[in-house]
């Protein structure tokens, strides 16, 4: 969906964006009274595929376990709209594209974006589709947070919320990985400031360790120990050198490797940063509550036992300013020793939880 | 753990539990409500569905917040120990502990919480006093296993129980203002008012009170 220069988008940053595009996918069909309408909002590395195959990558939609015909998000009942979010590299306008002014791409002459802008951009998709209101936004990681700004930004669009792994606001060890994943970029000679596209090259080495080391904290200590635990890569003893000889680390370097054939350097800059700008309470005078204050969304918090980058104790102090706003909320922990990534993959009590809430407000709403 | 920690009589007609049908009775239409460990959310629903409440609920189990879920209830997984302190003062109309209070750590701190965030409190529990449960103890010599509390003495989650003459103690501790006192006898049916306290507490199987802070 394209926007002209007349429809610019309005940043945080202070600057008017435009012309810009927002690349998005649908499933399902919208009713007659356009009131089955999910937004999907996809995390860090995500992408709009999230329940189809990918075309960068061939690998199939990342949420196919949540939404699709029967699943929780059922395609058969709802329309589903996902869409790449504002600095992403999948289609919509972010560092790589191209600045008119310019006439090469933006690189980091491209406004910073936040969490803010990044639902910003997604009402005015939601405006040109003629969505009034949506049934339910959710999502997980830095998806659970535009879930949340979307609630506190568009409380009468949201009719159900349904953030998972999320924070009303970055923490200071999640700030600090961000910074050393950012410095590992930047460091490679390759990135060239910025200027990688035009100047030809790929800071491919640097966002790998980046990615690298971000994963890790995506996992937790039982996961890493019980899938390679100290087992040796294709050898029998240590080889006495810095090679990978051990599954872990030929793992993490495959984990680097494939993502930076799929990912810009610079989007994960700006993405990164968008998510340690994130602080909803600090917008209001400190205090969450008064963010969440008279919603009429109904909200359901998921967290997992097992996540230490986004712990339950961050979704707790979102439950607890609900709470203290009178917000109808819900909220659950799931027992999982799968850490972050528990939310992307088989976790039949999260399943149970979003399929109860989901049917639950679908049938308040009137939804067939 | 998802059984309740106490198995109350149903009423033979509607299917519903006696001691909810009670508290039910307790509340006003249209208010607002949080029952503190809600289990399945059957008294939340109960509540929504006949007296159009506006009901909240907390519940330690998983599995109890997803069959909630499914009713489309508003129900956070906590502990009536920890979590109560972070809600507001006079946030309900009412709040509800059906059945808990002997299974939490603090039942004082609990029960001056239910005050400080709902107008009225509404606390049900099983009787200690029963004259079942002063026989099994004073002429058999062994904690009591009863229909109304099933669980021997190792792996009972009750670990505050009390006497009906004890919860009115603590409600004068706490300066707890009794609206409305409701012994349930063996039958599950409501005793006497007129009756003494000391029948009450001999053969009352349950408790169910309507607080107000004084």
């Amino acid at each position: 969906m394209r926007f002209g220069a007349d429809e610019p988008l309005m940043m945080d940053a202070g600057v008017a964006l435009a012309p810009w595009q927002i690349a998005y996918q649908t499933y399902g069909t919208l009713n007659a009274d356009k009131s089955n309408a999910v937004l999907i909002c996809h995390a860090l590395t995500g992408d709009q595929h999230v329940a189809n195959d990918n075309p960068v990558t061939g690998k199939p939609g990342w949420w196919l376990t949540m939404v699709g015909p029967g699943r929780p998000v059922d395609t058969d009942r709802f329309f589903v709209i996902c869409a790449n979010v504002i600095g992403g590299c999948m289609g919509t306008t972010g560092p790589a594209s191209n600045n008119p002014s310019t006439g090469k791409p933006y690189a980091l002459d491209f406004p910073v974006v936040t969490i803010h802008d990044m639902v910003r951009a997604q009402a005015a998709l939601i405006d040109r589709l003629g969505i009034d209101k949506l049934f339910c936004v959710l999502g997980g990681s830095m998806g659970g947070m535009q879930v949340l700004q979307w609630a506190v930004s568009y409380p009468d669009r949201v009719f159900s919320a349904l953030p998972i792994a999320a924070a009303a606001r970055h923490s200071a060890q999640n700030i600090a990985f961000h910074e050393v994943g950012r410095q590992a970029v930047m460091a490679d000679p390759d990135w060239r400031g910025g200027r990688y596209l035009t100047e030809g090259t790929r800071p491919s080495k640097g966002l790998a360790v980046a990615r690298m080391g971000a994963h890790i904290t995506y996992l937790s200590e039982m996961t890493l120990h019980r899938k390679f635990g100290r087992n040796f890569q294709d050898r029998a003893a240590p080889t006495f050198s810095f090679d990978a000889d051990f599954q872990i680390e030929s793992y993490l370097r495959y984990q680097g490797i494939s993502f930076v054939e799929r990912f810009d350097a610079n989007s994960y800059l700006y993405v990164t940063r968008a998510m340690d700008y994130f602080d909803i309470a600090a917008e209001h005078g400190g205090s969450l509550a008064k963010a969440f204050k008279g919603t009429p969304t109904r909200f359901c918090v998921i967290s997992f036992t097992s996540d230490w980058l986004f712990p339950t104790s961050d979704s707790r102090a979102i439950v607890h300013a609900l709470n203290a706003a009178a917000a109808s909320v819900a909220f659950v922990e799931v027992e999982s020793d799968k850490g972050h990534d528990a939310f992307l993959l088989e976790e039949p009590e999260m399943f149970a939880a979003a399929r109860g809430f989901i049917d639950a407000a679908a049938r308040v709403r009137g939804i067939a | 753990m998802n059984l309740p920690a106490t198995l109350p009589l149903t009423h033979a007609e509607s299917g519903h539990r006696l001691d909810f049908l009670l508290v039910t009775d307790m509340v006003e239409p249209g208010s607002r409500v949080l029952d503190v460990g809600c289990g399945d959310g059957a008294l939340l629903s109960l509540l929504r569905d006949r007296k159009g409440v506006d009901g909240r609920g907390i519940e330690i189990s998983r599995e109890g917040v997803n069959s909630c879920l499914a009713k489309g209830l508003a129900v956070i997984q906590g502990d009536a120990d920890t979590d109560l302190a972070d809600y507001p003062d006079d946030a309900f109309d009412y709040v509800i502990l059906s059945q808990t209070i002997q299974a939490t750590r603090q039942p004082k701190v609990v029960l001056e919480h239910l005050l400080r965030i709902g107008r009225r409190a509404i606390v049900s529990f099983p009787n200690f006093g029963h004259w079942r449960v002063r026989f099994d103890l004073g002429v058999r010599g062994r904690m009591p296993v009863t229909e109304n509390m099933p669980y021997s003495w190792y792996d009972t989650p009750n670990i505050h129980f009390c006497t009906i003459r004890d919860f009115v103690e603590l409600c004068r501790e706490v300066g707890a203002q009794m609206e409305k006192a409701v012994a349930l006898n063996a039958g599950g049916q409501p005793m006497r008012v007129t009756l003494p306290w000391w029948v009450w507490n001999l053969f009352g199987e349950q408790g169910v009170f309507l607080l107000k802070r004084r």
